[in-house]
């Protein structure tokens, strides 16, 4: 699948390997959960770079010693109507701090690209080709927000400090 | 009667398979050719749980003409195909009162 | 009336442009029905029996005589010329095709008026008390807050995909007209002993298949905390509340696991963390909400007008303006209540006809102003006493003035079987001929308020479990029976009703109901004695030993 960071296209460095293999020596590697847990701490001494994909159900909070060693972390959409990646992301930047890449996995369509990008969100996985060609448009689709999130807009209700309220 | 879609499938007596048309939610039929049709008379009528069970999966496999396929009652009367029960009598009649005017 | 700016404007073009795009790609296969449908209903578009329905936020229940009448336009164009008010401050349109939808749609927004957010597990159309900004009891206008919180929740992108839909409804009166304590969370207005402007907040109220009563959290919350305790509330919801089953997914069923303590103390962790972050509202940004919200010039008038007292010796003009009319904060002013609930008629439904007239009276007569309240009735908010009497012969030339509010045919029905895809039975029918069976208006008075709520199914939107009577449609083998259930009510003292007994046929609704009233008439301790209260006096065994008696 494609990826895109911050609206382009990119290849991706990460490899993802399941909990059973073995990692590739000087490769980045994106590992589930369990097996990151598990081997945290030889993972310490890794020379390569090391993503995890954290599951939408483990409270998020659980990650944050463990940041100083994260290269990538991949929140997941099982569906794209279960929403509490969204949750997970806003924390991981506005109250963990987390800087690094924050990567959209799982059932991610055109039609949230943008809720991830405010949430965020820098790197999506998107689950059909023609989705991933439709980046500009879907990130396109609005230019007014109303609500403050971690992508740093204002709030329309600061935005609009004074102006005046026109009569109809 | 309510939720259909939900049902364990049971068939006891003629069914056929019906959903709502995608571009405009008319209520339409499955025909035995394999099309729509908003004519109950032209229904598919089936009256075993496989047959059912195969018609319904046809009519399933695209929901680019119709949405929400499932399994309903109808009654057969001198050749002509009826609805089964109340849900399905008000899906092809419309409301059981007066519309406002 | 709140007035939108260019952004609103610019926002609801760009939602429109997005939802014909989804349209356009549904109709050509990109999108599965699945994929769809949550996009579907979060504009409000819902496919039901017949056709797609499309259901039309009022937010906090404020409409303008040209959004009104804009409304009548859609009905017509591209409806069957009616349309059908809920109990959620919404109206709905039974009759629309999807490729009418967008332009539909497009129609609406030119007036500002749309369908985000009135379905889909988001944060629902905020609703409030239909009186707001007019009533001389509340300590404050509760839009003012419902609309910050309309802006705060449009396209949230972290509460889009919640597990279940979110309602909140605000009071700012003593008397609850907004039913705050059956909401997911319910907003009390009010100020403190220092005169401070202020929440009470309730969570996980609720009704549908398991009914709650909302529980307090906190007794105050300032109100400069709104937005950032609301986001706290709405965060621990997102992560823990259940996904794993539809019927359990809803806040109220979180809060009744972990318990209201429990709960508080997740929401009260997550607020510390961002209390004085970017959701803070400072007091320029509500004075600058506030500032938008456009009032009447009123005149200085005069309480009872001689035009009044006049024409209050016509018995008919009387009877409507004993029941209709309402004290108004502005001396020389009124509320009026239009009924949508003439006798016989589907309950809420107006004709574009009817939208239409009410549109003119409200800019002749009462400052452009219409409200729509969750008892699915209208009101013109504004009307000076002195044109009560020409606004009187207007609306009874229309069928808009029928003096039966809060009577027992003034009827809170669902759409119900014959219209909805998730009903067990029918709910408006049943409304209609309970109706007819008091269309005595004299009797109906004599009886006093009484409340009658029909369901036609356990989703229960027709609130049937805090009615003075509560009808609530099931199927048995195939037909249609009713539960009738006594004593709810929906204001500040809100409880569920009591099952009064097994359920009956459709057939026999309309007698026993008439059954139910009339042991009323007889054990009520006076005519001041409401039905609520008798039954709260004496339970609900006296009703059901003479009900089930006879039948």
């Amino acid at each position: 699948m494609p990826l895109i960071e911050n609206g382009h296209p990119v290849e991706d460095r990460f490899i993802r390997v399941g909990d059973d293999e073995a990692l590739p020596d000087g490769a980045a590697v994106l590992i589930g959960v369990d097996r990151f847990l598990k081997e945290a701490e030889a993972l310490r001494g890794r020379q390569a770079p090391v993503g995890i994909i954290w599951p939408n159900n483990r409270p998020i909070g659980e990650i944050e010693p463990f940041l100083g060693q994260l290269s990538l972390i991949a929140l997941v959409f099982p569906s794209f109507r279960d929403g509490r990646a969204y949750s997970q992301a806003r924390l991981l930047r506005e109250r963990l701090g987390w800087k690094g890449p924050l990567r959209a996995i799982g059932n991610v369509l055109r039609d949230q690209f943008l809720l991830m990008a405010r949430s965020g969100f820098d790197q999506i996985e998107p689950a059909k080709e023609a989705d991933a060609a439709a980046v500009d448009e879907a990130m396109e689709t609005y230019t007014v927000f109303y609500q403050p999130t971690a992508d740093g807009r204002p709030s329309l209700l600061r935005q609009r400090l004074g102006r005046v309220a026109a009569q109809e | 009667m309510a939720a259909p879609q939900q049902q364990k499938l049971k068939v006891h007596g003629p069914v056929a398979v019906t959903a709502n048309r995608l571009t405009d939610g008319v209520v339409v039929w499955r025909t035995p050719d394999h099309g729509w049709s908003v004519d109950l008379n032209d229904a598919a009528v089936v009256t075993t749980a496989p047959e059912a069970i195969a018609l319904l999966a046809a009519a399933q496999q695209s929901d680019i003409e119709a949405v929400g396929a499932y399994v309903a009652p109808v009654l057969l009367d001198d050749g002509h195909v009826l609805p089964g029960n109340l849900r399905e009598r008000i899906r092809v009649a419309g409301p059981t009162f007066e519309l406002p005017r | 009336m709140y007035v939108y700016d260019e952004f609103d404007r610019a926002f609801l073009a760009e939602r429109t442009a997005e939802f014909r795009d989804q349209v356009g790609r549904r109709l050509s296969g990109a999108l599965s029905e699945d994929e769809f449908k949550p996009l579907r209903l979060m504009n409000g578009v819902y496919l039901q029996l017949h056709a797609y329905m499309l259901r039309i936020a009022i937010p906090y229940g404020t409409l303008s005589a040209t959004q009104l009448r804009r409304m009548a336009h859609v009905a017509r164009r591209y409806d069957r010329g009616y349309g059908h008010f809920t109990t959620r401050q919404n109206i709905q349109f039974n009759w629309i095709s999807l490729q009418d939808l967008p332009d539909a749609m497009a129609s609406l927004a030119e007036v500002g008026v749309h369908g985000i957010q009135t379905s889909g597990n988001c944060i629902r159309n905020v609703t409030t008390d239909q009186w707001a900004g007019a009533t001389p009891e509340e300590c404050d206008d509760p839009r003012i807050w419902a609309e910050i919180l309309r802006q705060y929740s449009t396209l949230h992108p972290e509460f889009t995909y919640l597990p279940r839909k979110f309602k909140i409804a605000i009071t700012a009166a003593d008397k609850d007209r907004a039913a705050v304590k059956v909401h997911d969370v319910g907003l009390r207005l009010h100020r403190n002993e220092a005169g401070e402007l202020g929440f009470e907040v309730l969570v996980g109220g609720g009704l549908g298949r398991t009914p709650f009563v909302g529980k307090s959290i906190r007794k105050f919350l300032p109100a400069r905390h709104l937005l950032s305790y609301i986001e706290a509330i709405m965060r621990v919801y997102n992560q823990f509340g259940r996904r794993d089953n539809i019927y359990k997914a809803r806040i109220k069923i979180l809060v009744h696991e972990i318990g209201a303590e429990t709960f508080a103390a997740a929401v009260e962790k997550e607020w510390e963390a961002i209390r004085d972050g970017a959701l803070h509202l400072s007091d320029e940004i509500i004075a600058d909400i506030r500032a938008r919200f456009l009032y009447p010039a009123y005149e200085t008038l005069a309480d009872q007008p001689a035009e009044l007292t006049e024409a209050l010796k016509d018995p008919a003009f009387a009877t409507w303006h004993r029941n209709s009319v309402t004290t108004h904060k502005q001396p020389g002013y009124a509320i009026v209540t239009v009924s949508l609930k003439p006798v016989g008629a589907p309950p809420g439904d107006a004709t574009a006809d009817q939208m239409e007239v009410v549109a003119d009276l409200a800019e002749r007569y009462g400052f452009n102003e219409i409200r729509v309240g969750h008892e699915q009735n209208l009101c013109l908010p504004n009307i000076a006493q002195k044109d009560l009497p020409a606004l009187w012969r207007a609306l009874e030339a229309a069928g808009l003035a029928t003096p039966n509010v809060n009577l027992v045919n003034d009827i809170i029905a669902c759409p119900g079987l014959d219209y909805c895809a998730l009903a067990n039975a029918r709910a408006i029918p049943v409304a209609q001929e309970i109706a007819k069976r008091f269309a005595d208006l004299e009797k109906a008075r004599g009886v006093g308020r009484l409340h009658i709520n029909i369901s036609g199914c356990i989703n229960a939107c027709g609130h049937h479990h805090v009615g003075h009577i509560g009808i609530l449609g099931v199927e048995k083998n195939g037909q249609e029976f009713y539960q009738i259930t006594l004593g709810g009510r929906a204001d500040e003292h809100a409880q569920l009703g009591t099952l009064l007994g097994p359920a009956v046929s459709y057939e026999q609704v309309p007698g026993l109901i008439e059954d139910v009233v009339d042991t009323y008439m007889e054990l009520r301790s006076g005519p001041q004695e409401l039905f609520v209260d008798t039954v709260a006096r004496l339970g609900i065994e006296p009703f059901k030993e003479r009900v089930y008696a006879a039948h």
